[in-house]
């Protein structure tokens, strides 16, 4: 199973950091957006409402994290039609290569990608965030990526039926950004209509927000054994589905 | 000895398409052979049955004694795989992709620097796989296929795309392989392909196999014509050359016979015929039928259509 992996995993990490548009799409755009959110927010210094500034707080952050999440999860989903419609993943699939081994190394490149433009972020937004000294930086940095591995089961699910290369990365924008939208982010859950309150049940987003919100403001692990438990079990359910359904040619 | 091959009542559908009806056939050890037909005849996928990529609904297939679908990582091991069409990462350097196939393998690979300098890649070693020629990219291919020294290797319509100089480049390379004493299964729409390069082929259409045996032997079964050509200013030839055992015509344009009949011997006799009489020839062809004529024999088709 681990034969080939790591080899694998450093290849695929060449290969797109060698893509110039993919790099810098999916580094570049939540790195930008956190910018431009911090440089509005900062420049009208005194805080309008104090509903605005709690979503400043940790609004802002842990909503640039989930587009972290998401462009990783969206060029997963390109990259993985891309290889299927090349006869890439067929390719592969013709070695002893575990088609596991495969799909694994591709979710860690995600999730060093991840780690890597949060990193990016926190450099950027020092000027703007005095992080750094009451952030756990590390448990949100963790909080993400366990967040994103779930989001990417999600991600295969949707490479599963996008028809063609073509398609894949707006049918995965077109899924995922809704899912932010309705994560609880901006309006909380609990005042959603029944039928939609009960859809985002499903859906990784909601936990890792609140996931996300409540590392970055400071609680501790034990106050989201819960929402790890349900990222997770989505992630197994979801991972379930698309073994399912996932298409390798 | 025992087939490297064993194919035996294989049925492979896709819902209401049937891509192979029944394929029955064996592939000896040390020989180059070769699964030919019209595109859509089958082939690839009677193929992709035998390196375990798709189990047949029906039918058993054996491999080095091996059941691919079932044993299919075990099979890997052993064998060597060039696919139709296929592509790698775009940006993937050619040592890069060498490396990664080499180290899929339990056992060692073979050198990989002397693999690209026998496959004219050595250049090439930095270069991605998307700035290669196409000829250069099923290089690489069959570099991919060999790097484990496999037992067998599989071609899957190699020089399909490439130019007549590639395409004889990768002829010799081919036959290189079956030096090695490895054994060789390709699959080919090209008759010239199958005719320069197998020692065995198996005619496949319509996803039954149609005919089976060496390119040789199927012409002289299943098209024993002959066409003799030549330009004479004797006219009496005519009547010397209709004599001939075996001609069935001789039709005549202008200083030009054209001498149709079957039989081995045919062309001999003509040569004969000539000698003796005294003709005096300015050209001379032979027009002799080869696996194109013996598919359009047996199917009533051509097989470019």
């Amino acid at each position: 199973m681990l034969r080939g992996l790591w080899k694998l995993t450093w290849i695929e990490v060449k290969v797109f950091m060698r893509e110039p548009l993919g790099a810098f799409g999916t580094i570049g755009f939540p790195v930008l957006v956190f910018i431009v959110l911090g440089r509005v927010v900062n420049f009208k210094a005194a805080p309008p409402s104090p509903a605005f500034s709690s979503f400043s707080r940790a609004g802002i952050p842990v909503f640039a994290s989930l587009l972290i999440a998401v462009s990783a999860v969206l060029s997963l989903i390109t990259i993985i039609s891309i290889y299927r419609e090349g006869g890439i993943l067929k390719r592969l699939r013709a070695t002893p290569l575990r088609p596991q081994t495969i799909l694994t190394a591709h979710v860690i490149v995600k999730l060093i990608l991840t780690a890597a433009t949060l990193a990016l972020m926190v450099l950027a937004g020092k000027r703007y965030y005095p992080v750094g000294a009451h952030v756990p930086l590390f448990s949100f940095a963790i909080a993400l990526i366990i967040s994103t591995w779930s989001i990417l089961s999600i991600g295969f699910l949707i490479a599963s039926i996008v028809p063609t290369a073509r398609f894949a990365q707006p049918i995965g924008a077109i899924i995922l950004y809704p899912m932010i939208g309705v994560s609880g982010l901006f309006v909380p859950v609990e005042s959603f209509p029944p039928v939609l309150h009960a859809a985002v049940r499903i859906l990784p987003p909601t936990y890792a927000v609140r996931l996300l919100q409540g590392i970055w403001n400071g609680d501790g692990w034990l106050a989201h054994v819960s929402d790890v438990a349900a990222l997770t079990v989505l992630f197994l359910l979801y991972t379930a589905l698309s073994a399912k359904v996932f298409r390798w040619e | 000895m025992r087939p490297v091959i064993e194919v035996s009542g294989v049925r492979k559908t896709y819902g209401a398409t049937v891509a192979v009806a029944e394929a029955s056939f064996e592939v000896r050890e040390g020989e180059i052979f070769g699964l030919i037909g019209p595109n859509g005849a089958g082939k690839t996928t009677t193929m992709e049955c035998i390196e375990g990529l798709r189990q047949p609904d029906r039918g058993t297939i054996a491999v080095l004694g091996l059941d691919p679908f079932r044993q299919v990582y075990k099979l890997q091991e052993r064998i060597g795989v060039q696919l139709q069409q296929a592509q790698l990462q775009k940006r993937i350097k050619v040592w890069e992709a060498v490396d990664l196939w080499a180290s899929l393998y339990r056992k060692p690979a073979i050198d990989a620097d002397k693999l690209l300098e026998q496959l004219g890649l050595s250049d090439k070693r930095r270069a991605w796989f998307m700035n290669l020629s196409g000829g250069q990219k099923q290089r690489l291919f069959i570099a991919l296929a060999l790097i484990n020294d496999p037992e067998v290797v599989f071609l899957d319509e190699l020089t399909t795309g490439l130019d007549p100089q590639s395409r004889r480049a990768i002829w010799d390379l081919v036959r290189g392989i079956r030096e090695r004493g490895k054994t060789v299964f390709l699959t080919t729409h090209l008759m010239e392909e199958a005719e320069r390069l197998c020692d065995r082929v198996v005619i496949m259409e319509h996803g039954r196999i149609i005919a089976m045996d060496t390119p040789e032997r199927l012409v002289a079964t299943h098209c024993p014509e002959r066409t003799v050509v030549l330009d004479t200013e004797d006219l009496t030839a005519a009547g010397s050359l209709r004599k001939i055992p075996g001609v069935e015509s001789v039709e005549c344009l202008g200083n030009r016979f054209t001498i149709c009949g079957r039989g081995e011997d045919l062309v001999t006799e003509v040569i004969h015929c000539l000698s003796e009489h005294r003709i005096r020839v300015t050209d001379f062809r032979t027009i002799l039928p080869n696996l194109e004529d013996v598919f359009l024999k047996l199917t009533g088709r051509s097989i470019r259509e």
